[in-house]
């Protein structure tokens, strides 16, 4: 073993044995008597109760929250980036739904969803053991199946968000390398703490009184986890070539807004999915996600106009991403009014984050991954214990509804969320810098990823230099049978 | 004979090549270009990163007469490219040595 693996070797080492195993002994030596509910993921081997409307609903749902990622984040992200980047900025996203799938299945799932501890899940649904047409606890109308591949989805998109940090210079196989780590040491317990049975911070499947947080579709588990995440990133691998002083504009905001919309149509399997029936939850959630995009696009474009002069296109589109985000943790939670209320002040809030603060504090989050995701999670996570009402999700009340405590629990959540993704993707960057490398080279870099990371040209538009033209330009060798080795 | 090149905004292409196919010139060459004088250009933002664009479009226009029409030419070409507002361009003279019509092979004077 190369003498430079050894430290972060171990840094793994010990990192795997905080999360499984010591909270496994330290909970089993003083757990308190469980209450009902307690002992494994409950899979009703009757299946009755799966009902073909919870199951179409949830698997349209999955179907939509895989769009979000491909071709929605994959547009949105890649026109941001400079021409030269298009492909690979495109490509991050992509491979993530090969990557992750495979992960997923393997032992990613069960890591997140079974229960084991209230920070980790064990390997009961390893290799999909035991997660077939049965349903389970997680959504009784549905096969466990559907409600893995469900979540299947936003462990795709969750590592795909913070692409948008390290945009135009990282790595590709450090960037593989990297989301497959962080997808086990990060996403799946934070996952686990708050929608897995047992969880720390699960409102809805706890083993005992525990820190319930309102966390509907992943305010917490994937826009803070990843927009934190993103700024560690953006701090560690330092700031593009230029930065500062060359100008970096969008090679085609027209991607972008392409993106966006699919990002908004595809979130409505995020948030309505959630409610993993098809039911008057999923219709509640639907209608606040849609609410808060719209007022959350407006409130970035207004601030935008009144500070800048012009309300721009990136802005709305930007606006509207805030909005989902921030409506995220709340949408099964809280009443439609309530869900403009959290969009405005997500759309406000966000454009400064990602305008104001960031040139204040100089670092380079390409596609402000953090200023969108961080902050919009971290706005809408507390919102949401301010305006959870039991009207809309029995038993779940937030400050309105004369339960202020909830608040205090949503910025523990917070807290928790914000403390693993810096703590952890510091040390998981720390490794795959070590272990492969981080950053691209100069040469690399300047030249674009397209085609120092993938040998490939995004557009190839015909003209005189170019090989479809016949000019004077690329010729084809070999025949073009390819190199013969 | 004399080039005449001329740099012009965009917009004014058909209207010069108008102006020149009446006084019986038809050839003319043309190439997009950008370029700045006093007209300074403008102003983009994305996501409040502020970028000035110095340079501005502009049309090259090349165009080879006989010396005894070049004064004529290079009139009918500013009246046609002029707005009377920054940018409208400029006109360069030059002589030429020779000129060659590739398919006929006929020089100089019969060429153009």
């Amino acid at each position: 073993m190369n003498r430079k693996h050894v430290a972060p070797l171990r840094a793994l080492a010990l990192l795997v044995f905080l999360f499984w195993i010591a909270p496994a002994a330290a909970y089993a030596a003083d757990a308190p008597q469980p209450l009902a509910g307690a002992g494994p993921v409950k899979i009703d081997p009757d299946t009755r109760n799966v009902n073909s409307g919870d199951v179409a609903w949830m698997l349209t749902s999955s179907a939509l929250v895989l769009m979000m990622t491909g071709p929605g984040l994959a547009l949105f992200y890649s026109g941001l980036v400079r021409r030269k980047n298009v492909l690979a900025t495109m490509m991050q996203s992509f491979i993530l739904m090969c990557i992750v799938t495979i992960l997923w299945a393997i032992v990613g799932y069960s890591l997140a969803f079974d229960h084991h501890n209230p920070f980790i899940g064990g390997l009961r649904f390893a290799f999909m053991r035991e997660v077939g047409a049965n349903p389970s606890e997680y959504g009784p109308g549905i096969p466990h199946a559907t409600w893995m591949v469900y979540q299947l989805m936003f462990a795709i998109i969750t590592p795909g968000l913070i692409c948008g940090a390290y945009a135009e210079r990282m790595k590709f196989s450090a960037m593989m390398l990297f989301s497959a780590l962080w997808l086990f040491c990060i996403y799946c317990p934070l996952a686990h703490m708050v929608w897995g049975k047992g969880g720390l911070l699960n409102w809805a499947l706890p083993d005992s009184p525990n820190i319930a947080a309102f966390d509907f579709a992943g305010g917490t588990v994937v826009h803070i986890s990843s927009g934190v995440s993103a700024l560690i990133c953006a701090l560690v691998l330092g700031k593009r070539m230029g930065y500062g002083t060359t100008a970096m504009p969008p090679h085609s905001v027209v991607l972008s807004v392409i993106g966006a919309c699919l990002l908004w149509v595809g979130w409505f399997g995020f948030n309505a999915g959630s409610a993993v029936a098809a039911n008057a939850l999923a219709s509640s959630a639907f209608v606040n996600t849609h609410f808060a995009t719209a007022a959350a696009a407006l409130g970035w474009m207004f601030a935008e106009w009144l500070k800048s002069g012009k309300p721009t296109v990136l802005g709305a589109i930007s606006g509207a991403v805030a909005g989902l985000v921030a409506i995220t943790p709340a949408s099964g939670f809280v009443a439609p009014m309530s869900a403009l209320a959290i969009g405005a002040i997500a759309g406000v809030v966000c454009f400064f984050a990602a305008t104001s603060l960031k040139s204040a504090l100089g670092y380079d989050d390409s596609l402000d991954a953090f200023g969108v995701h961080g902050v919009g999670g971290t706005v809408g996570a507390i919102l949401t214990g301010v305006f959870a009402v039991s009207v809309i999700n029995s038993g779940c009340k937030g400050l309105v509804d004369g339960n202020p405590h909830q608040v205090l629990n949503q910025l523990i959540a917070v807290l928790v969320s914000w403390t693993m993704a810096a703590v952890g993707t510091f040390i998981l960057l720390k490794i795959v810098d070590a272990l492969v490398g981080l950053r691209v080279s100069e040469s690399d870099e300047f030249e674009g990823l397209d085609l120092s990371q993938h040998g490939e040209s995004g557009y190839n538009i015909e003209d005189a230099f170019s090989a479809t033209y016949g000019g004077g330009g690329a010729t084809l060798v070999n025949g073009g049978h390819g190199e013969s080795h | 004979m004399q080039m005449i090149e001329a740099v012009i905004k965009p917009h004014k292409i058909d209207a010069v090549k108008q102006s020149l196919a009446k006084m019986g010139i038809l050839g003319v060459t043309a190439i997009e270009c950008k370029g700045f004088g006093r007209q300074m250009g403008h102003t983009e933002r994305y996501r409040g990163a502020k970028m000035d664009v110095g340079f501005v479009p502009k049309v090259l226009l090349k165009v080879c007469v006989k010396s005894e029409d070049v004064t004529k030419a290079a009139g009918v070409i500013v009246e046609a490219a002029r707005t009377g507002e920054v940018g409208d361009g400029k006109i360069f003279i030059y002589p030429i040595a020779q000129v060659i019509r590739i398919r006929t092979g006929e020089t100089n004077e019969q060429a153009l």
